[in-house]
Parts: structure tokens; sequence; C-alpha cells
């Protein structure tokens, strides 16, 4: 067992930390914010909270077309941040970072543009037994406007990808995997190089919904060879609005523009238009300015902590969990991979999840419960949802132990 | 004993009870105790879905006046249906319509009325308003 003082001893000044994040000191029913809910979207730490109103009072005016100072300025600062989160993904260009409103947006930008060039009528693209609706609905909707198929690679009860069972799926008619790196439902990692791996050994290219991974795991796009990688800005402690599509130069390239506007132009005529280059070609419109310079502050944050030091003092909240939770009678941990990411996701039984998470909630405590817009996962569990504490480097042992004891108070009053 | 009579009632009760924890050990011995739909009638048809709970509802006219049951697969939200059927249920289709709930707010359970994609309560309430306001039509 994961002793509590070997955490404390850790080189990880939790204590510090949390006094970056002002809404960690808030009261909900008088009693201390336990905010476990950081997998549908984390909280902001000053820099992030500060970069926001310095954007405002110095830099605030539309970037990319003005000649005067402050447009200057403003375009110097989005395409800093640009820089920024290419390199905290080790991208070979910045201009293989896209800005979008976030990882939904991003999907839906390779599932239209890489769809309109490259999937035809009997092509097939394959998905995980695990994804969330945001990689799955956009691949539907495109294998029915192209007659193609979607595959599933199943999963074991462990949450688990079954490996086997995908490379049997990878043929010659699989145009694209898209898998999630991390499952926002289960804490499953997924062997991530492994998938690009064999997808690259049949010319597949391979799509990772990086959402659940990004805050969590060093990431590192060349290593892993990946052609596409998509995640939101407000799960990495950054804005809301805001998020990347990383996409390889050679295929974005050969991809048409996902929307018609300002900016994604070189020249329009009423005959023709001439599209503009990476990556602009896929920005048209003003951007979310303030939140893409923003995200780069939140990068420099995680920087600063270094994201293996989170990944590692997470993996002890992580095991602290779970060894803690399975004590109690009655609680099912949901998703237990070898190989996880900071969250546990949990049923009791004879209750329902959402009657723990409003118990849960009065007593401070933020939990996520439901389907977690994973609802054929859930199916696959045959249950209705689950209550997710999703964890991350600014929550502690003391929280935990919190959870417990809400948790028992929730059995104590629902049986 | 009228819509709003029985909605002041509720509050009343509500209001000998202390904190969240009373409140809400009150609400589950409500869900416990609310008189199930009939097995028949819990179907699809009749499943109104939340966003997390499920709340199965039938309507059956008599007498000039709708009679609600129902069933959730959540506790409290069984316990905040078994209100709304106590407010509602027994009384004539026009006064369904028009009545305003503002109980739920009044006892302190706004929470669960404002967040409308989680417990499916909002639409009970609407679908309840339809099945009356379809049987007034008729009347």
């Amino acid at each position: 067992m994961l002793a509590q003082d070997t955490i404390l001893k850790s080189t990880f000044d939790v204590a510090k930390i949390r006094q970056d994040f002002p809404i960690l000191s808030t009261k909900v029913f008088g009693k201390p914010l336990i905010y476990f809910d950081n997998a549908a979207s984390s909280q902001k730490p000053w820099k992030v909270i500060k970069a926001i109103e310095d954007y405002y009072t110095s830099l605030n005016s539309n970037v990319h077309r003005g000649v005067h100072y402050l447009s200057q300025k403003a375009t110097d600062a989005f395409e800093e941040s640009r820089k920024k989160i290419a390199a905290f993904i080790n991208a070979a260009h910045d201009h293989e970072v896209i800005f979008t409103r976030g990882t939904t947006e991003s999907i839906n930008l390779v599932a239209s543009s890489f769809g309109k060039a490259f999937i035809q009528q009997g092509d097939e693209i394959i998905i995980s037994a695990m994804e969330h609706h945001s990689n799955i609905v956009p691949w539907q909707m495109l294998c029915e406007e192209k007659g193609a198929s979607l595959k599933v690679a199943p999963i074991n009860e462990k949450g688990e990808l079954l490996m086997a069972e995908f490379k049997a799926l990878l043929n010659d008619k699989v145009k694209l995997v898209a898998i999630t790196y991390c499952s926002n439902s289960l804490g499953t990692v997924n062997p991530a190089k492994e998938i690009i791996s064999c997808a690259h050994n049949r010319n597949i290219p391979v799509l990772l919904d990086a959402a659940q991974a990004i805050q969590h795991l060093p990431i590192d796009v060349q290593e892993l060879d990946v052609d596409f990688m998509a995640f939101s800005g407000h799960k990495m402690y950054g804005p809301t609005g805001i998020g990347v599509l990383y996409g390889k130069e050679k295929w974005l390239d050969k991809m048409p523009p996902y929307q018609g506007g300002g900016e994604m132009i070189k020249t329009v005529t009423f005959e023709k238009t001439i599209y503009n280059d990476l990556p602009f070609k896929f920005e048209a419109g003003t951007p979310n300015i303030e939140a893409s310079i923003c995200l780069g502050a939140a990068v420099d944050y995680i920087n600063e902590i270094g994201l293996q030091n989170i990944h590692e003092y997470e993996q002890q909240l992580l095991q602290y969990a779970t060894e803690q939770l399975l004590n109690i009678e009655g609680l099912k941990i949901v998703g237990m991979a070898n190989n996880k990411a900071s969250l546990v996701s949990f049923t009791i039984d004879k209750l329902h999840p959402y009657d723990v998470g409003v118990i849960l909630d009065k007593q401070g405590i933020a939990v996520r419960t439901g389907h977690h817009c994973t609802q054929p996962l859930m199916d696959f569990y045959c249950i209705p949802g689950t209550a997710r504490a999703s964890f991350a480097f600014y929550n502690t042992t003391e929280e935990i132990d919190a959870l417990v004891v809400g948790v028992k108070k929730a059995i104590e009053m629902l049986s | 004993m009228t819509i709003n009579e029985t909605q002041d009632e509720l509050i009343n009760d509500f209001s000998f009870l202390g904190d969240w924890m009373e409140k809400y050990e009150y609400i589950i011995q409500l869900g416990k105790e609310l008189p199930l739909i009939n097995e028949q009638y819990k179907t699809e048809e009749n499943l109104i879905k939340g966003c997390q709970s499920k709340v199965w509802l039938h309507a059956e006219f008599k007498d000039g006046n709708v009679f609600f049951t129902a069933d959730s697969d959540a506790i409290i939200t069984k316990g905040l249906v078994s209100m709304v059927i106590r407010v509602l249920s027994g009384h004539a289709p026009a006064e369904i319509v028009q009545s305003d709930l503002y109980f739920v707010d009044e006892i302190g359970l706004k929470e669960h009325l404002s967040v409308t994609r989680s417990n499916g309560l909002v639409s009970m309430i609407k679908q309840m308003k339809l099945y009356a306001l379809a049987l007034q039509s008729k009347t």
C-alpha cells in the first residue's frame, strides 16, 4: 500500500502549487471545495488569469491584418503562443499547429477536410470501443455521407484495447485510425506508439484524441510519428474555447480548407480563390485571439512545473485513490487498465451515480457523474454511468480521504 | 387541496428540516414511498430521458382529473418526482397547465430544476403539462 507520507515526501510542493489556483480556496455549501472534475475542465492558475487580464489591458486587437502597433503586438503574441505549443508537443513546424475551438472542432476539421480528400465509398475508418462521442459522431457522419464503414476495435473488461483485434481490423480498405490516447471514462492510456506503428505498416494515418492525455503525459508528436492530434485548452489549465489540431504538414497540405472566409485566403476573385498557406488555410475568420495567446501562458505554467513531475505525482494520487476507494464495500472501479491516467470511475452496488454525485456535491466534493459522453462504453459495461473522480496535480491525498468519507456518507444515506 | 395549497404544505414540511442532509434524507424517503407506475406502463414511450437519470411517467384521465404515476432509476430524482406528483396529480387539466411550481425553488432545491440536462425533472414537468394540455383541449 502507498502510504500517505510517501506522497508527502515527494519533491512536489502541492501546498505551494495550490496557491497558484485562486478558485481552490472556494467554499461550497460551507465546505472547502474539493475539485475532482478535472477531466471535464481544469482550474486556471494565476499565470493564465493574469495573461487574460494582460491581453485586454495591453494587447487587444485583431491579428494578421493590421498595420498598426497593437495589431502587430497581438499578432506577435498570437504566433509566439503557436510556437510554444509546437515546442510543447515537439512539432516539426509551427504551422502544423492549427488553432481550433477545442478537441471536438479539431476532430471535425479532420473528418471534414481529410474526409473530403481521402475517404470514398467502401473505405473504412477504425475507432475504439472507449471513444468519447466527439470521436465517434464526426466519423459516423462522414461514413454516412461517403458510404464508408466505421469499425470499432474492442476492449476487454479491464478497459484495455484488444491489440490483436485492433490489428486484425487493419486492411487495405482502412483509410484512417482515430483513437483516444486516454479514455475520459476509464482512464486507460492506450499504447499510442504501437497503434501508430501498426497502422503505418499499412500506410494508414492515425488521429489521436489527446484531450485527456496532453495534461498528464509528455507527448512528442515526432517520436510518436502521429499524423493528427487533437486537444483542448481548458483541460490543460488554459482558457475555454480554444484547442489545437496538430497535423503533419504532408497531410495538411493535401487537405482542402475546413471553412471559407477571411484569413484562409491569398486572393479572392468572384471566379477563383487561392487558399492561404498553413496554418492559416485552416483558420478562417477572426480567431479566439485571447484564448490562443493565453493557452501559451498555460503551456509556460505546465513547463515550469514539468510534465514528468506532474505525471509522477498524479500517478501517486491515482494509486492512493484506487487503494482507498476499493476498501469501500460495494464500490467497483470501472476501468482497471494497467496503464491509466489519474482518474477513477466507479459504481456502487444498488446506487445510481446521479444520487452519489448529488450527495458528494453537498459535501463540497465535485465529481462528474453519468455516461461521460461515452454511451456505447456504458452499454458495454451494462451500467447507466459512473461517478468519476479525476485528479490534477493540485489535488491532495487529504482530499481523496475526504472523498472516501463522502462516498461512505452517500452509501449510508442512499441505502 | 389546491395545487398551491399542496405546494405550501411541502414548503412547510421542509421548513422544519435543518440542514441539507435532513432535506435529502426526507427526499430519499419520499422517493422510497412513491407509488410506483404499473410495470406495463414502464415503456420506452413513457420514458423521459435526462442526461443521467431516467423517469417513466404515466397519465390517466378519470372523472375530469389527471392522475400521474411514475418511477425513476435514481432515488433523489424519484423523491423529486414524488413531490411533483403529489402537487399535480388528481387535478383538472386546466389547473395543471396553469400551475406555477414554485415549491422546488422555495425548499432550496433549485439546482434540480436549473440543471436541465441532468435529471429529467424539467422534461417530466413539461410532459405532465403537455398531457394536461392535450386533455384540456379534448374536454
